[in-house]
């Protein structure tokens, strides 16, 4: 039988071409090669387990991914910054092709013009999205496009404080947290009604919609953000852009947000895109990738990585950001998505959105004892307060086959956030509606 | 009349607004199945949003053309010095597509995600037992992102120890811009810090560098020369000795994994790029991920959330939890990290087990001094010494005696259909020209492009012009890039073309 | 090349006195060529002060970025706003069009201190 000793699939050197080598080299053993670790530092002990053959390994991810309880074979209410929408196939298809894939980043503008012209429609799109001037390639996941817009707007005015509205969500405020704290920013939560802020504050952030699911008052804000010459910094979810009006309408000098409702999917939490776009007066300002479009030596039109003076590679401690990451990739699969749906399916896709969570939150509020605290307009998601906690209510949920909304009784008593998308059929809203009523239904 | 290749060529360049036209749509629209509520007040609403309307066979044409304009490592050979591009195993993106990965929220209650839990988990494992250190998080979405975890961790524990005056980080002059760039978002001073005349950490320098200011030390390892710093014990002991955390930039892993641990030299913390040592695709720029793994001092600190295994109950499963490090720097991301890229990596080390893990290192260091031996005497060698997984070649007697630059050298590689190798970095190497072939390249490959090589140095002697005017056979010869950064032109606009 | 009658700093700016206690101020024919395509300047605000040998503001090329040190001190009455568009007139014309500031000398013997165009010469010359 043939040896089942183990090869490498993805290396191609036999022992006989590494003999090669070191012959040319002039070394005797590759040990040789490592002779500049000091003595007794080569350490070969590895406890790892051995290698899987590709069969082994395909059925023991299988086995591991089987162990999760799967959203579309679980009818799912969760959002809260990570959103579930139909990918249209083409998205995955083009975003596989290796071109894309397994491209580098795109220094050398000759052999890259693929990634740079699929750069430069993202940025188009995300402009006409959010109404900006410029927009980056992207940054890490919407919460770091966040922290970072609030140093740009430190840079910017050059003050140390950072109001944010308390309605954003918790887990982007915990990353504006990690990101100010050794700059020294000082971070003020604010109320949307407040009617001052502190003297030098930089920018005021607030989040749109608010992690609640409702719209905030953009007009006030703004110009709250404007009598004290702090910048407004508007996190969007990019989806409710395909009916709300942008953020640019009022006025917005950054806008961020994540990028994953268009085209990507959940994956655990990543990997996504954060959004960036800003006025054009600050683009110097901003971190991250950006391309342009220029000419070649015979005056032919090609895109370029631009305006790198900001980065770290030539900047080093004076840059914007320390980031050299695009998520080119992901940026793709958004252009691809954005491209599919065009100007009426993403107004469609929002409008079903829409009313799909108002039908969701129609029925809830008529069930006895479940209520809708907050008041205003929302989009996708809402608050349900709960007669029971929600944590109790998820598990029992969850034994019919329901992932229930996020628990957000830290926020609002028993409070449960509901997220309704185009992926909830009507079925699946009214089994919900139903399970709620028997759990705790009846006051 | 022109033919439909001819008139593809040439309106490959329209964008998706120039062919956008009323009415096409690109996919079908979900109907809607439940009574329409009132929509809010039109004061609220937009009616001027632009997006392409364009149909599903010209998206997919259109995006297909344009791939073509790339080079890419499923296609070409990137001997790319400190970028590492390696093949990016077909498995690996599979799995981390299987729906029970891609489908998941990432706000699930634990017990619904306990595979994917799992999964983070031994994959924490693995990079700590790999690293010889205590623990690691798997936050951080990039090499720079746990940059800046690992030295917001640095300080934290100066300051939870009262030590606010600890200000300087000392960071070799042949570091990756990120360095300096992370330590600077961290709160800190960068102190830079000479090579000596063999590339290794100057020693004199260093000890004349630390002092009660000192919070640490950014050094990476190899180091970005392609070197394995002779000194590296002494430099961990004199940054110690002066209280300061000595943290390792570990993009160069690739070279020494399975042999040397990081644990074993003094470090206190690094983090891992894993598209360099355990592949990832590299997406056109991204996305990646950056564990941050620490030693016994910094553990504690490690960004949220880490992957913990529960206690057998009575018999029963195990059980997989996200915690909160007691000391937590905080969240470095919404969420847990990129998990798509995770499970990549993850899938990777489970091919290659405690066998093939020692191979990376093996044959990516034989193939860089394969070729360093072979390129002698063709160009400069600025260390002439065994390298690790890269070589760092100069073209400054090119330059002297020919004109030809760098720069011409990596534009020439890409008519022969390699991709450029890393250029003017370190900036410390005068015409740098930095190669690193990996351990995912044949011989053959190898001595394909070591003939490329002393090819373009004969014909920088005889016909340097041929190099300047390169690269000629792609579709864009070389860029105005001032004019690009002088008169930005960042978007689509109406009219623009 | 570098014209008579203004004053040069070892940094690779000029100075040039207009005879009323203001000077207007650029950077050297050899610093724009060894910088290569300037594709940004910036500069501090009108009404600014800005100090000798000092640091005034960045120039930028495709990829890097340098300080601009300030040859006189005083302060800022105008600054070159052509450069904004139009920074490539820094190479086109470094001692014409393509000045940066012009400032209010606060202390004229400071000028005093700087190069002739001979002096530049010669200190260029032993640079290289």
């Amino acid at each position: 039988m043939v040896s089942d000793s183990f090869q490498s699939p993805y290396v191609p050197n036999t022992d006989a071409d590494r003999r090669a080598m070191l012959d040319a080299i002039g070394v005797d053993s590759v040990d040789e090669l490592f002779a500049d670790v000091p003595d007794g530092y080569l350490n070969y002990d590895l406890d790892l387990p051995r290698g899987l053959d590709e069969l082994e390994l395909g059925r023991y991810a299988a086995e591991l991914a089987a162990t999760n309880c799967v959203p579309g074979e679980y009818a799912c209410f969760l959002g809260a910054g990570s959103y579930r929408h139909h990918v249209p196939a083409v998205v995955r298809q083009i975003a596989s092709r290796s071109e894309y894939m397994t491209a580098y980043t795109p220094y050398q503008p000759e052999v890259s013009q693929g990634t740079l012209q699929t750069a430069f429609e993202f940025q188009s799109m995300i402009c006409q999205l959010t109404g900006m001037d410029v927009a980056n390639l992207g940054m890490y996941d919407g919460s770091t496009s966040m922290a970072e817009a609030a140093l740009m707007a430190a840079r910017i005015t050059r003050r140390e404080r950072v109001a944010i509205v308390d309605s954003a969500s918790p887990l982007y405020r915990e990353v504006l947290d990690t990101y100010t704290q050794a700059p020294g920013l000082a971070v003020d939560t604010i109320s949307a009604s407040d009617t001052r802020i502190e003297d030098g504050t930089a920018c005021v952030i607030v989040q749109q919609p608010n992690f609640f699911g409702y719209m905030e008052d953009l007009d006030r804000l703004s110009k709250l953000a404007r009598e004290s010459g702090a910048l407004l910094i508007v996190s969007v979810d990019p989806v409710s852009l395909g009916m709300f009006k942008p953020p640019a309408d009022y006025g917005a000098d950054i806008v961020v947000g994540e990028g994953q409702a268009l085209g990507v999917a959940p994956a655990f939490g990543g990997p996504y895109v954060g959004l960036f776009a800003c006025k054009r007066a600050y683009v110097r300002q901003m971190p991250g990738r950006i391309v342009g479009r220029t000419v070649d030596t015979r005056g032919r039109e090609a895109y370029v990585l631009t305006l790198q003076t900001r980065e770290q590679h030539i900047r080093r401690e004076r840059a914007t950001s320390n980031i050299c990451t695009a998520v080119a990739l992901i940026a793709l699969m958004s252009t691809v998505y954005a491209a599919s749906f065009g100007r009426r399916g993403l107004r469609r896709i929002a409008e079903l959105c829409y009313h799909k969570a108002h039908y969701a939150a129609s029925l809830i509020e008529g069930i006895p004892g479940y209520s809708l605290p907050m008041r205003g307009t929302f989009f996708q998601e809402f608050v349900v307060e709960c007669p029971l906690p929600p944590s109790e209510i998820n598990e029992r949920l969850l034994n019919l086959r329901i992932i229930g909304g996020l628990d957000v009784s830290g926020s609002v008593e028993n409070g449960m956030l509901v997220c309704v998308t185009e992926m909830n059929s009507r079925e699946e809203i009214e089994s919900f509606a139903k399970a709620l009523g028997e759990f705790g239904g009846g006051g | 009349m022109t033919t439909l290749f001819e008139r593809n060529e040439s309106e490959r360049r329209l964008l998706l607004m120039d062919r956008s036209r009323p009415g096409r749509l690109g996919t079908t629209l979900p109907r809607l199945d439940v009574p329409e509520s009132d929509l809010p007040d039109g004061s609220m609403l937009r009616d001027d949003l632009e997006l392409p309307e364009v149909s599903e066979g010209e998206i997919v044409r259109y995006f297909s053309q344009i791939s073509q304009l790339n080079f890419s490592i499923d296609h070409n050979f990137y001997p790319l010095g400190s970028c590492t591009m390696k093949y990016n195993p077909k498995l690996n993106d599979e799995i981390a597509s299987l729906p029970g990965f891609s489908d998941i929220h990432p706000l699930q209650p634990e017990g619904t995600a306990q595979g994917a839990i799992k999964l983070l988990w031994e994959l924490q494992e693995y990079l700590n037992e790999i690293t010889g250190m205590a623990g690691c998080s798997l936050a951080p979405m990039a090499g720079a992102d746990g940059e800046l975890a690992g030295m917001l961790m640095a300080r934290a524990y100066h300051l939870e120890r009262g030590d606010d005056g600890r200000k300087n980080v000392l960071i070799p002059d042949s570091a990756h811009g990120t360095n300096p760039a992370s330590a600077a978002m961290a709160g800190f001073e960068v102190v830079s810090l000479p090579s000596d005349s063999n590339g290794n950490t100057d020693l004199d320098a260093l000890r004349d560098s630390v002092d009660d200011n000192l919070a640490g030390l950014m050094i990476t390892l190899p180091s970005t020369l392609g070197l394995f710093d002779t000194n590296i014990l002494d430099v961990t002991r004199i940054v110690r000795d002066a209280g300061g955390i000595v943290y390792g930039d570990g993009a160069n892993l690739n070279a020494i994994v399975g042999r040397v641990k990081f644990g074993d030299l003094g470090f206190d913390v690094i983090h891992s790029n894993l598209h360099k040592t355990f592949t990832q695709p590299h997406g056109g720029g991204g996305p990646g991920a950056g564990p941050v793994i620490a030693g016994p001092r910094l553990v504690d600190y490690l960004p949220t959330p880490i992957a913990e295994r529960g206690e057998r109950d009575g018999g029963g499963d195990e059980r997989f939890s996200l915690k909160r490090p007691p000391k937590t720097i905080g969240r470095m991301g919404a969420f847990h990290g990129n998990f798509g890229a995770l499970a990549r990596a993850w899938a990777y080390i489970r091919t290659l087990g405690r066998e093939g893990i020692p191979q990376i290192s093996e044959d990516a260091v034989i193939n860089a001094n394969y070729v360093l031996s072979q390129l002698r005497g063709f160009y400069d060698l600025p260390y002439d010494r065994s390298c690790m997984h890269e070589v760092v070649f100069s073209a400054s007697s090119l330059r002297r005696e020919h004109g030809a630059r760098a720069l011409d050298v990596a534009k020439r590689l890409i008519d022969y259909g390699i991709h450029p190798p890393t250029m003017y970095f370190p900036l410390i190497v005068d015409e740098a020209l930095m190669i690193e072939p990996t351990e995912t390249e044949s011989k053959e490959t190898l001595d394909f492009f070591i003939e490329v090589m002393k090819t373009i140095a004969k014909e920088a002697a005889e016909d340097p012009d041929l190099l300047h005017d390169a690269p000629h056979n792609t579709p864009n010869t070389r860029l105005d890039e001032a004019r690009a950064a002088r008169r930005p032109d960042l978007r689509w606009r109406r009219g623009s073309e | 090349m570098n014209p008579e009658g203004l004053k040069y700093s070892r940094e690779h700016e000029w100075a040039r006195s207009d005879g009323s206690g203001a000077a207007t101020v650029g950077i050297t024919h050899f610093a724009q060529d060894n910088l290569g395509d300037v594709v940004f300047v910036e500069l501090p605000d009108v009404g600014e002060d800005v100090v000798q040998f000092e640091k005034m503001g960045e120039i930028e090329s495709v990829k890097a970025v340098s300080d601009l040190y300030s040859p006189v001190s005083g302060r800022v009455l105008e600054r070159n706003e052509a450069l904004t568009d139009s920074p490539e007139l820094v190479n086109d014309s470094p001692y014409g069009d393509g000045w940066m500031l012009r400032v209010e000398v606060s202390d004229s013997s400071e000028m005093d201190g700087l190069m002739s165009a001979a002096d530049y010469t010669a200190f260029l010359d032993a640079e290289a």
